[in-house]
């Protein structure tokens, strides 16, 4: 019943990606997306803080800055927690992909830069299942950071990790805050079997390599659409 | 991990608590109202404070889906019906956390007494009877504040449920359990329901220091029961 045990085997299989703003990460996930949907398989895609239950109110909270690291945990915890219930978990039971955009890495690296208690946040996220695969997109911050703000030369506030009290200087605070998070990501590939993709190389080299490790680490024949009857 | 101190010799969190907080510096008195829907906990409180005041003790409240953060939003979403167990905990666990932080906390710190309309331990039996892990659901509340003392107003079932439909006429979707029993039969499932969490509450209280009032008296003497027990907690003479 439920959401099950965290180790319990499901037919789906779920595959995340992890790394700084600015790492392509999120172009990488897209394009694969996009493959395995025309080649006929079953995909679904989320992503980090985006629950229609949650995020609204995590948006208003953020542009109002009422948020401190601990409500910041819970309120990414919540809106997590209901992907997970409601569409993570039926879609694996369902013989699904998922691929996922930020995946609990994200909140293990940023709540516990935040000064939460990394104890608390792994706790908090112990109901999660380990990923099938789990992708670190790794790149100098140097690299990422010239990338994330050339994109949005405004930061937010959370964005930008003021909250923490780094610096006054937005663009100062972020390059601390990206430093601190990409030293977790470091620490985190010793701890946990990340596949690594060096986010330096073209993009569509590290394509090749992202459906290459699919191909080689999945059967894909098993996911395809329709395979279980009905279509 | 025990639930409440009820000795308020030093204050304590139940778990790892909250970054950056001075635990001493926080004078005032935190005291918890516990107990199901129209057991009279509002009335209780109301009273309470008009008390405390009078005695030249000032006061604030909280209670579930009260915070500036999400409160409204938690409302909102709940009339929907589709919360998960696990979104349910975490949503009313951040609804308790932004309220410890920006109301209970600075209250404290101001020697004030915080009457909590309900606490961490609605949630923890809500989410107990709904299949979560309590290992888990009180772990998530590590950050919050341990009460000084915690009153449970106890109301039979059948007796709650005329007093609901003798004044609002209708029963509540979640107070109902209607999401875990998928029973036509809205009364019978209430009393069910409500049966669940006040054995919840009983196995808290034993562990825990509650203080079990009977709540089917007379308002004034319910209110002087408490009065009796937050008397010492508050140092009144």
């Amino acid at each position: 019943m439920g959401i099950g045990d965290a180790n319990e085997e499901m037919p789906g299989k779920l595959i995340t990606v992890e790394g700084l703003d600015g790492s392509g990460k999120s172009t990488q996930i897209d394009l694969v997306k996009r493959w395995l949907e025309l080649e006929g398989y079953k995909v679904f895609f989320t992503s980090w803080n985006s629950s229609p239950l949650v995020e609204s109110a995590t948006k208003a909270a953020k542009k109002r800055q009422l948020l401190s690291p601990t409500t910041f945990a819970l309120i990414h915890g919540t809106d997590f927690a209901d992907r997970y219930e409601r569409q993570i978990i039926p879609l694996l039971r369902a013989g699904f992909l998922v691929l996922s955009d930020r995946y609990i890495y994200t909140a293990y690296a940023r709540d516990t830069v935040r000064g939460c208690d990394p104890e608390w946040i792994r706790h908090m996220y112990s109901f999660a299942r380990a990923p099938d695969m789990a992708m670190w997109f790794r790149i100098p911050v140097e690299v990422s950071f010239a990338r994330a703000v050339g994109r949005t030369p405004n930061l937010k506030y959370y964005e930008a990790g003021m909250d923490v009290g780094f610096s006054r200087n937005p663009v100062k605070s972020y390059r601390i805050f990206q430093t601190k998070i990409h030293e977790a990501y470091e620490r985190m590939s010793h701890e946990f079997p990340f596949q690594i993709i060096d986010a330096t190389k073209p993009a569509g080299e590290q394509q090749q390599q992202f459906r290459k490790l699919i191909q080689d680490r999945l059967d894909l024949s098993q996911y395809v659409r329709g395979k279980s009857g009905r279509e | 991990m025990t639930l409440t101190s009820g000795n308020g010799t030093h204050r304590t969190f139940f778990g790892t608590g909250l970054p950056d907080v001075d635990l001493a510096s926080l004078k005032g008195k935190l005291i918890v109202v516990e107990g199901p829907d129209s057991s009279g906990r509002s009335t209780q409180i109301r009273i309470m404070r008009d008390w405390l005041e009078r005695n030249g003790y000032p006061s604030a409240q909280t209670g579930l889906k009260r915070s500036k953060l999400v409160g409204q939003k938690l409302q909102d979403v709940m009339r929907g019906y589709s919360l998960g167990p696990l979104t349910f905990s975490l949503y009313y666990a951040t609804d308790l956390a932004d309220q410890i932080e920006n109301v209970i906390i600075p209250a404290l710190r101001a020697d004030f007494v915080v009457l909590a309309d309900r606490y961490i331990y609605t949630p923890i039996a809500r989410d107990v009877v709904r299949g979560v892990d309590i290992e888990w659901i009180t772990g998530i509340f590590g950050f919050a504040i341990v009460p000084d003392v915690v009153v449970y107003l106890d109301v039979e079932p059948e007796v709650l449920a005329e007093r609901v439909l003798g004044s609002t006429h209708y029963l509540d979707y979640w107070e109902s359990g209607m999401d875990i029993h998928r029973n036509p039969d809205m009364y019978g499932s209430f009393v069910s329901y409500q049966k669940l969490i006040r054995e919840e509450f009983t196995a808290m209280a034993g562990d825990r220091g509650f203080h079990m009032i009977d709540g089917d008296r007379p308002v004034n003497d319910v209110a002087d029961t408490i009065k009796e027990t937050i008397r010492p907690i508050v140092e009144m003479p």
